[in-house]
């Protein structure tokens, strides 16, 4: 072995490389915080995913801010009206980003049973959805099924792509 | 082994004689002085991210969970991924904020949360300057938080966080005046404002023995004081959103909370130093190093009841905190501020030996808490709504 070798070796047991991606991405993953907001059934299947029994603080996610500046995930649980939907559509816009957008449950998702003249038929119309969790509603797995999901997708993002960091 | 048995003092000045051989005097001093700084703004920050993890753990404990454990072994790494986040995400202004008042006010609430710092003594030797009114300090700096709050609510241009600096205002003046009245009663058994002499008045006997009732009454200011649940209704979420801090979002908000924790270790490291003792206790003598890990101990004990607080009580609403502390707080301070002054008096006229005299106002502090508690029973079992079977004069038969 020669020096060069050696140090080579040495460095690569005392340096630790990363890249701005992976970074970016895992403190991301890491801390996604919810913005405390249900609109049907499904919110009481997504409060017990918070609870004793699945936990979603084990994600880093129990800290549910109140207010949209704060948060990073939308849950949309439940059925969307067309009375609700200009205030999703508000507190969508007035969240910062990187914000992701998760549709949970058969109405969020296509508007479900309710093929009706005061439902919009499934919240993708207004707001960009990046994981459907399907189910009426869905159980709590599910929605811990989709969240991973959703952390598997951020992983994949990189600093160069993502559309928050180009001009509109 | 002399060197490592009061390691922190003893590396800080090996630094110092160190500089001084190249540097002149005032430049070595100058580097110290900042040295000092930087040391202790980055012993507080870890101190902010290891509070935030244990909050979120024991708090999941308490409520049968499990807390964070994905992000690093045990969860350990979550503060740090939250940090970066927070520092990542885009940092959001209204279009119609007071733009110069909205950026200043994190600021503010940070560097009102440090300034404590400058005088509160961590170990044996450790303080950054001894200062002979330190409490008189300590208590008037920490006021300066309720300007950076208004400032918050003010420039968010938003109702809720208007609402939110408004109440905090309400709060936290209410509760510094019996705040200040217990630190009062502490500075007239011990003689002195300082913090250094106040621990080492303390050599025999924490202060906790002789004034339970005060140091009961300082931690329940001191939470309300550092805007912890059960009185956090400045940024009560069911009712105001997130109060003073709706519109900040990012890195702006990161500060705010970082505020938070380090006005809450603040209040604990003050009922630290100014009822347990500071940082005494067995061996310091022999082992000054120990003086931190007892300090921090006893500081990390006060924040896990705060913790427990927050896991156990509910929120109380605006006028039932005002008039707990006006009704409640103050005349039980103000006695207790009384009496001590009486008892003190007593035994110092009558001679009695230091044992004596501590007997004698642990006595009296304990007469007080029985008169308070009968009171409030007596007033407050007055005023409760009648039971439903009285109210409609329905008898059970």
């Amino acid at each position: 072995m020669t020096d060069d070798e050696r140090i080579a070796e040495e460095l690569k047991r005392n340096i630790f490389l990363t890249t701005v991606d992976r970074i970016y991405d895992w403190c991301r993953r890491g801390s996604m915080w919810p913005i405390s907001f249900g609109l049907a059934c499904c919110a009481f299947e997504m409060i017990c995913a918070a609870a004793a029994r699945f936990d979603l603080a084990r994600f880093g996610m129990e800290a549910v801010r109140a207010t949209p500046r704060q948060a990073d995930l939308m849950i949309v649980a439940g059925t969307v009206t067309h009375k609700m939907a200009p205030q999703v559509l508000r507190l969508y816009r007035q969240m910062a980003e990187p914000k992701y957008v998760i549709a949970m449950g058969a109405c969020a998702i296509s508007g479900g049973t309710f093929r009706s003249y005061s439902v919009l038929q499934g919240v993708d119309k207004i707001i960009p959805v990046d994981v459907y969790v399907p189910g009426c509603p869905p159980r709590p797995e599910a929605l811990l099924h989709g969240i991973i999901k959703l952390q598997e997708k951020i992983e994949r993002q990189s600093v160069r792509t993502v559309p928050w960091y180009r001009k509109a | 082994m002399a060197f490592v048995s009061d390691l922190f003092v003893n590396s800080w000045n090996w630094i110092a004689v160190q500089l001084a051989r190249f540097l002149p005097p005032w430049a070595a001093e100058l580097v110290m002085m900042f040295a000092g700084v930087v040391v202790l703004i980055a012993f507080l920050l870890f101190m902010v991210m290891l509070l935030t993890l244990l909050e979120r753990k024991v708090v999941a404990r308490i409520a049968d969970r499990i807390g964070p454990n994905r992000v690093g072994p045990f969860g350990i790494l979550q503060p740090l991924a939250d940090t970066l986040k927070l520092i990542i995400k885009e940092n959001t202004e209204p279009a119609q904020a007071d733009h110069w008042v909205f950026r200043l006010a994190p600021a503010v609430a940070v560097t009102a949360a440090l300034m404590p710092y400058a005088v509160i003594p961590l170990g044996r030797g450790m303080v950054g300057t001894d200062i002979n009114v330190g409490v008189l300090y300590v208590v008037s700096i920490s006021s300066l938080t309720v300007i950076a709050i208004l400032m918050a609510g003010w420039g968010g241009c938003n109702k809720y966080s208007l609402l939110g600096g408004m109440r905090a205002v309400a709060q936290m003046f209410s509760f510094e005046v019996p705040l200040a009245l217990c630190l009062a009663s502490v500075v007239l058994l011990t003689g002195s404002l300082s913090l250094v002499s106040i621990t080492e008045a303390q050599r025999e006997l924490w202060l906790v023995l002789v004034q339970p009732v005060g140091f009961l009454l300082y931690l329940l200011c001191g939470i309300a004081e550092a805007n912890r649940s059960p009185f956090d209704i400045p940024e009560a979420e069911s009712e105001l959103v997130a109060g003073y801090h709706t519109e900040y979002s990012g890195v702006r908000f990161a500060f705010f909370f970082m505020a938070e924790y380090i006005n809450m270790f603040t209040v604990s490291a003050m009922a630290t130093i100014m009822f347990l003792g500071g940082w005494r206790g067995p061996f310091v003598d022999q082992l000054p190093v120990l003086s931190v890990v007892y300090f921090l101990l006893k500081v990390h004990f006060l924040v896990f009841l705060m913790f427990w607080f927050r896991a156990t009580f509910p929120r109380l609403r605006i006028d039932q905190l005002l008039s707990l502390s006006w009704k409640v707080l103050l005349p039980i301070a103000l006695a207790n501020l009384m009496l001590t002054a009486l008892a003190d008096k007593v035994a110092h006229r009558a001679g009695l030996s230091r044992m004596a005299s501590a007997g004698l106002l642990l006595g009296s502090n304990l007469v007080l808490a029985g008169v308070a508690i009968a009171t409030l029973y007596l007033v407050y079992e007055r005023r409760r709504a009648p039971s439903l079977s009285r109210r409609y004069e329905i008898h059970w038969h």
